[in-house]
C-alpha cells in the first residue's frame, strides 16, 4: 500500500472538518475525490500534505509503510509526495525559474536553468520569458495550472495530489494539462506496470474525460459517503446530484 | 562666501531634525596627507580590494570609466578614462575652476544642522578637506559608470566629504558610489554633503552601496537641483549593519518636465538604526517622481522608511511605494509616507505596507521540498531584489549583480 489513511479526523481552527476518513491507494492507482464545494476535499489534501493549520485529532496517515502523521510538509515532500494547488499564492520577487532550479536540485548560482526543465516548459507552452516572471504573480488560470504541472514534472514525485486541476482553464489547455497529468501518473504504461499514484480532487469531474481514474470517492460533510467505479458514480451524480450518493445502497 | 561661514557658525550646535545626535568631539578629523596617494585604484591591498568589491567598486576597473578613492580625509586615487567626463578631488577642482565655489551650498544649506555646519566652517577656515567633483560635458553620453569610494581606514575618525556633481546640458552620466570601512575599524563617523546639478535635458544615475562597520554613524546630506527636462535616478542599497544612519536626500524639480526616481533596498540587522528617506519637491509643471523602497528589519534593528512628495504646481505627478518586512519581535519598522499638494490638477499617491512574511507563501514553498528556513530566506531575497529600473542594460545587469551580492548570505 502506498498511502493508507486510517480513521482520520482533522480540525481546522478548533472546528472538526473531517472525521472517520479511511482511504487506501496502491502503487500505480489513480483515485478521484468528488464532492460539492465546502465538504472538506481541500482539507483532506492539506492534511495529507501536512500543513500546520490542519490538526489531526484522531487516526493516522501511512505513506510507503511509514507513519507520516507527525512529519512536517517538507519531510513528507522529500518522501515523494507532490501537489498541484488550486489557487497557489503569488510570491513577489521570486522567479519561477529559480524555484524550478531548487526543485530540480540545481544551485541558484548556476546562471542557466537545466535544459531538461526548459524542454518540459516548452512542451507546456511556457516560454523562457515566462520562466523569468515572479511565481504566480499575474498568471492567468491556465498559466497557474501549467506552472504547477511543470514543477511536478521537475520534482518527479511518486504520489501526486491535484486540487481542481481544470478549474479556470480553457478547453484547449485542459487537454494539455490532462496529457501531462497522464505522463506524471504513468498512464501511458500498462496498468500493471504503473509506478506512480495520484489523487485527483474535482467537484465537477470534467478532467475525468481526459484522465482515467481507477476508483472514485465522494466526500460529503467531512466523511467519505461512498466509493466505487468512477464512471458509475459520476453518472449517478449527474442524474441525481450529490444527494443521491448518501442514499446510494452500493456505498 | 562670508555668508556661508556666518550661517554655519550659527548652526554649529544645531541638532539634526531627524536621527540621534552624534557627539562630534569623540571623533578626530585627519589631515589630507595621512594616507599616501596611489597611481591606480588597483594598488590598494587585497583586503581593501575585497571590501570595495562588496560595495560595487571594481579595482580592476572593468566596465568603469574612472575611479575616485578617498581614505579617511586623504584623496588616494582620482582618474578618468573618458573624454566626456571629469572627476577630481574637490581641492584640485576648486583651484582649477573659480566658478565652482558658486555651486557650493546651493543644493544643501550650510546651516541645515551641525554636520553641514561643521564641514562649511572647516572649508571656510582651512580650505577643502575632502570630497569629489564630477562633471559631464555638454551633449555627451557615457554609458559606463564612474566609481567613487569613501573608505574609512582608521579607528575613531570623522570622515567628511563635500561632493559636487554637475551634468551639463543634454549630457548623461552614471555614477557608482561605494562606502565602506576597513576590517579593523570599529567606530567612526561619516558625514558627506553631496550637491547635484542636473542641467536642462541631462540625466544622472547615481547608485550608492553602503557597507559600514557595526559602530559607525553615518549622516549624508544630499540635495539635487534639476532644470527643464532633466532626469535623476537614485539607487540606494544598504544590507549590512551600522550603528546609526540618517539621510533624506532631497530633489528640487525646479524646471519643467523633470523626472526623478528614488529606489532603496534596506536590510536592518543586529542593533542598526536606519532612518532613510527620499524627498522630492515638484516645482516645475509636467514633472514626475517615483519613490520606491523595500526594507527588511531583523534582530533588534529599527528602520524608519520615509518618503515625502510635495507638489507645488499643476500637472505634476508622484507616487510613493514603501514595503517593509519585519522578521523579529524585537525589530521595529516605521513607515512614513508624506504627500503634500499645494495646487489643483496634480496627482499624488502612496502605497505603504508593513508586515511579516506571508505564511501561505512559506507553506507553498515547503510543499516543493524547501524547509521553512529556506523558504523564508528565498522570500526575503525575492522581496529585496526588486528590479532596479531606469538603467542602461549594461548597468542594469551590473546593479542586479550587486544587489544579489549584497542580499546573499542574509
Amino acid at each position: 500500500m502506498l498511502l493508507e489513511i486510517i480513521d482520520l479526523a482533522v480540525e481546522v481552527n478548533e472546528k472538526e472538518v473531517l472525521s472517520n476518513i479511511n482511504l487506501k491507494i496502491r502503487q500505480g492507482e489513480t483515485h478521484v475525490l468528488l464532492g460539492p464545494n465546502g465538504t472538506g476535499k481541500s482539507t483532506l489534501f492539506m492534511s495529507i500534505l501536512g500543513f500546520p493549520n490542519y490538526k489531526v485529532t484522531n487516526g493516522k496517515i501511512l505513506y510507503k509503510g511509514q507513519d507520516i502523521t507527525n512529519l512536517n510538509t517538507t519531510e513528507r515532500v522529500k518522501l515523494g509526495i507532490g501537489v498541484s494547488f488550486q489557487n497557489p499564492p503569488a510570491i513577489r520577487g521570486v522567479k519561477l525559474e529559480d524555484l524550478l532550479k531548487v526543485e530540480s536540485g540545481q544551485s541558484l548560482d548556476e546562471p542557466e536553468l537545466n535544459p531538461e526543465t526548459k524542454e518540459l516548459a516548452r512542451k507546456l507552452k511556457l516560454n523562457e520569458s515566462f520562466l523569468e516572471r515572479n511565481v504566480n504573480l499575474g498568471f492567468s488560470g491556465g498559466e497557474v495550472k501549467r506552472s504547477e504541472i511543470l514543477q511536478l514534472l521537475t520534482q518527479k514525485p511518486d504520489f501526486i495530489m491535484f486540487d481542481e486541476p481544470d478549474s479556470g482553464v480553457d478547453i484547449e489547455n485542459v487537454e494539455l494539462i490532462a496529457e501531462n497529468i497522464n505522463i506524471l501518473l504513468d498512464k501511458f504504461e500498462k496498468p500493471g506496470l504503473r509506478k506512480k499514484s495520484g489523487l485527483l480532487i474535482t467537484h465537477l469531474g470534467y478532467i475525468l474525460n481526459f484522465v482515467n481514474a481507477d476508483i472514485a470517492h465522494v466526500l460529503m460533510d467531512g466523511r467519505i459517503a461512498c466509493s466505487g467505479n468512477p464512471t458509475e458514480i459520476l453518472e449517478d451524480i449527474r442524474k441525481e446530484g450529490f444527494k443521491g450518493c448518501i442514499e446510494c445502497g452500493r456505498c | 562666501m562670508r555668508k556661508v561661514l556666518e550661517k554655519a557658525k550659527k548652526a554649529k550646535n544645531k541638532k539634526a531634525a531627524l536621527g540621534s545626535d552624534v557627539e562630534l568631539e569623540q571623533f578626530t578629523i585627519e589631515n589630507t596627507d595621512e594616507h599616501e596617494t596611489l597611481n591606480s585604484i588597483d594598488e590598494v591591498s587585497n583586503d581593501v580590494k575585497n571590501t570595495l568589491l562588496k560595495v560595487g567598486v571594481n579595482t580592476e576597473e572593468t566596465d568603469r570609466v574612472g575611479s575616485f578613492l578617498q581614505i579617511d580625509q586623504s584623496q588616494i586615487v582620482s582618474n578618468t578614462m573618458s573624454d566626456s567626463l571629469e572627476m577630481m578631488g574637490m581641492n584640485v577642482a576648486l583651484d582649477k575652476y573659480s566658478w565652482l565655489k558658486d555651486y557650493m551650498w546651493k543644493a544643501v544649506k550650510p546651516d541645515t544642522d551641525k554636520y553641514t555646519a561643521g564641514i562649511a566652517i572647516t572649508e571656510e577656515e582651512e580650505g577643502s578637506k575632502g570630497g569629489y567633483f564630477i562633471r559631464s560635458k555638454p551633449n555627451t553620453k557615457e554609458t559606463f559608470p564612474l566609481q567613487a569610494c569613501m573608505f574609512i581606514g582608521d579607528e575613531k575618525v570623522m570622515q567628511t566629504a563635500h561632493n559636487i556633481i554637475i551634468a551639463e546640458e543634454n549630457s548623461e552620466i552614471n555614477i557608482i558610489t561605494g562606502c565602506a570601512t576597513g576590517d579593523d575599524v570599529m567606530s567612526a563617523l561619516h558625514v558627506g554633503v553631496s550637491e547635484f546639478f542636473v542641467k536642462p535635458g541631462a540625466k544622472i544615475t547615481f547608485t550608492m552601496i553602503h557597507n559600514w562597520a557595526e559602530q559607525v554613524e553615518v549622516r549624508p546630506r544630499t540635495g539635487i537641483i534639476m532644470e527643464d527636462n532633466s532626469t535623476y535616478i537614485n539607487n540606494y542599497i544598504l544590507t549590512s549593519p551600522v550603528k546609526t544612519i540618517q539621510s533624506y536626500p532631497t530633489a528640487y524639480c525646479t524646471g519643467n518636465n523633470c523626472r526623478t526616481l528614488f529606489q532603496s533596498i534596506i536590510s536592518g540587522q543586529k542593533d542598526s538604526i536606519m532612518d532613510i528617506g527620499s524627498r522630492v519637491y515638484l516645482e516645475g509643471t509636467g514633472s514626475k517622481s517615483e519613490i520606491v523602497s523595500r526594507a527588511v528589519a531583523k534582530d533588534n534593528s529599527k528602520i524608519y522608511a520615509r518618503g515625502h512628495l510635495a507638489g507645488a504646481v499643476p500637472d505634476v505627478k508622484g507616487h510613493l511605494e514603501c514595503h517593509g518586512l519585519i522578521l523579529s519581535d524585537d525589530a521595529l519598522m516605521y513607515a512614513v509616507p508624506i504627500l503634500e499638494g499645494a495646487s489643483s490638477n496634480l496627482e499624488m499617491s502612496h502605497e505603504a505596507a508593513v508586515g511579516k512574511i506571508d505564511e501561505e507563501e512559506v507553506q507553498y514553498l515547503t510543499s516543493r521540498g524547501l524547509t521553512e528556513e529556506e523558504a523564508a530566506s528565498m522570500i526575503v531575497r525575492g522581496f529585496l531584489s526588486m528590479d532596479i529600473t531606469g538603467l542602461p542594460p549594461e548597468l542594469a545587469a551590473e546593479t542586479k549583480r550587486m544587489i544579489d551580492f549584497s542580499v546573499q548570505g542574509m
